[in-house]
């Protein structure tokens, strides 16, 4: 018999008497999407939220936050930056990308979640090698909680799907904590429907 | 065949553990700050309990329904692309993961933190077989480069003090050992773990959850990485126990809920990482592995056991735990649960561990899916001392309770006579070896009538 069907065989002689799968309820009737609740999620855990300038450049708005930085690579229309994703031929090129540029699907109310799938990095590896990492997001797309936030389809046909909230952060020693762990070292948020100029 | 293994000694690993005054109080202090965080957050939400309801139900029917959910897991992993390995123990678990570098060709394997791997014993393995292993998460770095396991599951390292890690980085990574600022200790680690990744031939990960549904591997960090382990190299190998799989990605929104407030207290790890399929062009490898989880499945008392989704909550609230440290236990697992998970391994090497508790019941209401903790350490109790496994102190010991307590008479006579010790008696006779009560403790002072006295001259005779 192979390992497989060995394991499964002891497996079901083992398995005690059937219990039932209980349904799950949304826990959020009459709930609304908080976009203020959103935010405080975010900055709790570490990130920021920045509002769309009054001139509606994104562009312009990601340099003045990251006035020191060489290289800018953006999976995002709304940002040109200067490190194309389209020249990356291995993930660890990004190494030196000193600001990622993405857009989220939506948010999560509830814990300042963002997610994010392969289609909006491109390369999965921007969120995780550039130092700093902006965030676009749709403020009219909250979803209340994380029940919500599963019911989105992308969670089951995405390879890859990630929940960002905040910054990668460690406290392992003596429950220090730091922002910047082996991930990004901050994350913006910042809230700008999906522009004309998109060409997603 | 008896085979000679030797017993575990709790009590006297966590005696040293507690001579190192500074690192015991503040073990002490770190994780009952992180049980104080857990509660504000479970106490702000009105549906926690319903949410622990739920998790428990679902695991329970998971279990119950545990190889019809493998088969289908199975299936669908494999429909994306994902080729999945099975492993009956940890020897067939280190083979495989071997086998699928080999034939790779891959010599250096970058991974986050995995118990299974660390249960398994497979960074040794692989390392003797000329693979370079890189643990990649701070406090499982940290462990790795000290060369000692995680003490707690959650974090790894949270029994040593900031200088402890000065002095195993400067001795390692050749940082200044007298420079214990932990944002430079933090950094150094971040600096000298990214060539790794960049360079790493292969990644891999545990899991905390497995989805039969979709296929999908759900990693729930906070440092990154995981994702770093993944995204990077052409390789990567999922490392997961048959327990973690639940059936459908909705379940999640229940777990993902309750794990980070039950272990750190915050509302969510900073990333939930879903990997359902390999990057094009890079191959993803899954192996489902028992190691004795099947049998667990099969005993009646403790199969609830396998509910577990490592919070580290129990070890958290737990005085024992905090007290002692998590490598007194000399197990993988530690704590309330690793008590009650360790016997099943090996009953003689873990038998002293069920009575590393005070049966107060803290880990069981903490429990984000309703584990009744302390109620299977009080069964592992009566099995060990069944099979005579029982120290010899503590059965005799157990022996005069249990006559004393079983005759009234005897019973009275003993306590009016402790009360009238306790004052009277040289110390020796209460603070000696035999007596475990006696060490790290004193005795509180005697009242001045036992219950019964009171009892008597109150209400008259009864």
């Amino acid at each position: 018999m192979s390992t497989r069907d060995d394991i499964l065989a002891r497996i079901r002689k083992s398995q005690p008497a059937p219990s039932p799968l209980p349904d799950v309820p949304m826990f959020d009737a009459g709930a609304t999407p908080s976009l203020d609740a959103f935010k405080a999620g975010v900055e709790r855990m570490g990130g920021k939220v920045v509002a769309i300038p009054g001139d509606g450049s994104v562009d312009a708005l990601v340099r003045t936050l990251f006035p020191a930085a060489k290289v800018i690579c953006s999976a995002v229309s709304e940002v040109h930056g200067n490190r194309p994703l389209a020249d990356v031929r291995t993930p660890a090129a990004l190494d030196d990308v000193d600001v990622g540029v993405v857009r989220a699907e939506f948010g999560v109310a509830e814990t300042g979640s963002v997610l994010l799938t392969e289609d909006n990095f491109k390369v999965n590896a921007l969120g995780f090698l550039a130092q700093h990492l902006v965030v676009l997001l749709d403020p009219a797309r909250i979803v209340t909680n994380m029940h919500r936030a599963y019911q989105n389809p992308l969670l089951r046909t995405a390879r890859y799907a990630v929940f960002m909230t905040g910054p990668s952060a460690t406290a392992d020693i003596e429950g220090v904590l730091i922002h910047g762990a082996q991930g990004i070292r901050s994350l913006t948020v910042i809230l700008v429907a999906a522009g004309v100029t998109d060409a997603r | 065949m008896t085979v000679f293994v030797t017993r575990v000694d709790h009590a006297e690993a966590a005696s040293k553990f507690i001579e190192a005054k500074d690192h015991a109080d503040f073990h002490d202090k770190r994780l009952w700050d992180l049980r104080k965080k857990r509660d504000r957050e479970t106490e702000a939400m009105p549906e926690w309990e319903e949410l622990r309801a739920l998790a428990s139900a679902i695991k329970e029917h998971t279990l119950t329904h545990l190889g019809d959910y493998l088969e289908e897991f199975e299936r669908n992993a494999t429909k994306n692309g994902a080729t999945v390995h099975w492993a009956r123990d940890a020897a067939e678990h280190n083979a495989i993961v071997f086998g699928i570098m080999e034939s790779k060709g891959a010599r250096t394997l970058v991974k986050s933190k995995s118990m299974l791997t660390d249960e398994c014993d497979m960074r040794p393995f692989l390392e003797t077989r000329g693979i370079k292993v890189i643990e990649t998460d701070l406090g499982e770095r940290i462990q790795q480069l000290d060369n000692e396991p995680p003490s707690h599951i959650v974090v790894p390292a949270v029994h040593k003090l900031r200088t402890d890690v000065a002095e195993v980085f400067g001795r390692t990574l050749g940082t200044d050992p007298a420079n214990s600022d932990v944002h430079y200790l933090a950094e150094s680690q971040r600096q000298t773990t990214r060539p790794h990744f960049l360079a790493a031939e292969a990644g891999m990960t545990g899991a905390n959850f497995a989805i039969a549904e979709t296929g999908s591997v759900v990693v729930c960090t906070n440092e990154g990485n995981a994702d770093l382990s993944v995204n990077l190299p052409p390789l990567y190998i999922a490392s997961i126990g048959i327990e973690k799989v639940i059936p459908r990605v909705e379940h999640l929104g229940v777990f993902v809920r309750m794990l980070s407030r039950s272990a750190l207290g915050s509302p969510i790890t900073q990333l939930t990482s879903h990997f359902r399929a390999p990057r094009p062009g890079t191959e993803m490898h899954i192996v489902l592995v028992d190691n004795g989880r099947a049998e667990r499945l099969g005993m009646a008392d403790f199969w609830y056991s396998l509910k577990c989704i490592r919070c580290g909550a129990c070890m958290n609230t737990c005085p024992v735990y905090r007290r002692s440290g998590g490598l007194s236990y000399g197990a993988t697992y530690s704590g309330p649960i690793g008590v009650i998970i360790d016997p099943t391994f090996n009953l003689r090497k873990y038998s002293a561990l069920p009575f590393a508790s005070t049966l107060n019941g803290s880990c069981t209401s903490v429990c984000p899916v309703k584990i009744n903790i302390h109620e299977q350490i009080y069964k592992w109790r009566q099995i060990i001392a069944e099979r005579h496994a029982l120290p010899f102190v503590k059965k005799e010991a157990m022996t005069i309770a249990g006559k004393l307590l079983s005759s009234p008479k005897l019973y009275r006579a003993a306590v009016e006579a402790a009360g009238a010790g306790v004052e009277h008696l040289p110390r020796i006779m209460m603070y000696n070896r035999l007596n475990a009560w006696g060490r790290q403790r004193e005795v509180p002072a005697a009242p001045l009538m036992t219950f019964r006295q009171w009892y008597l001259e109150n209400r008259g005779r009864p």
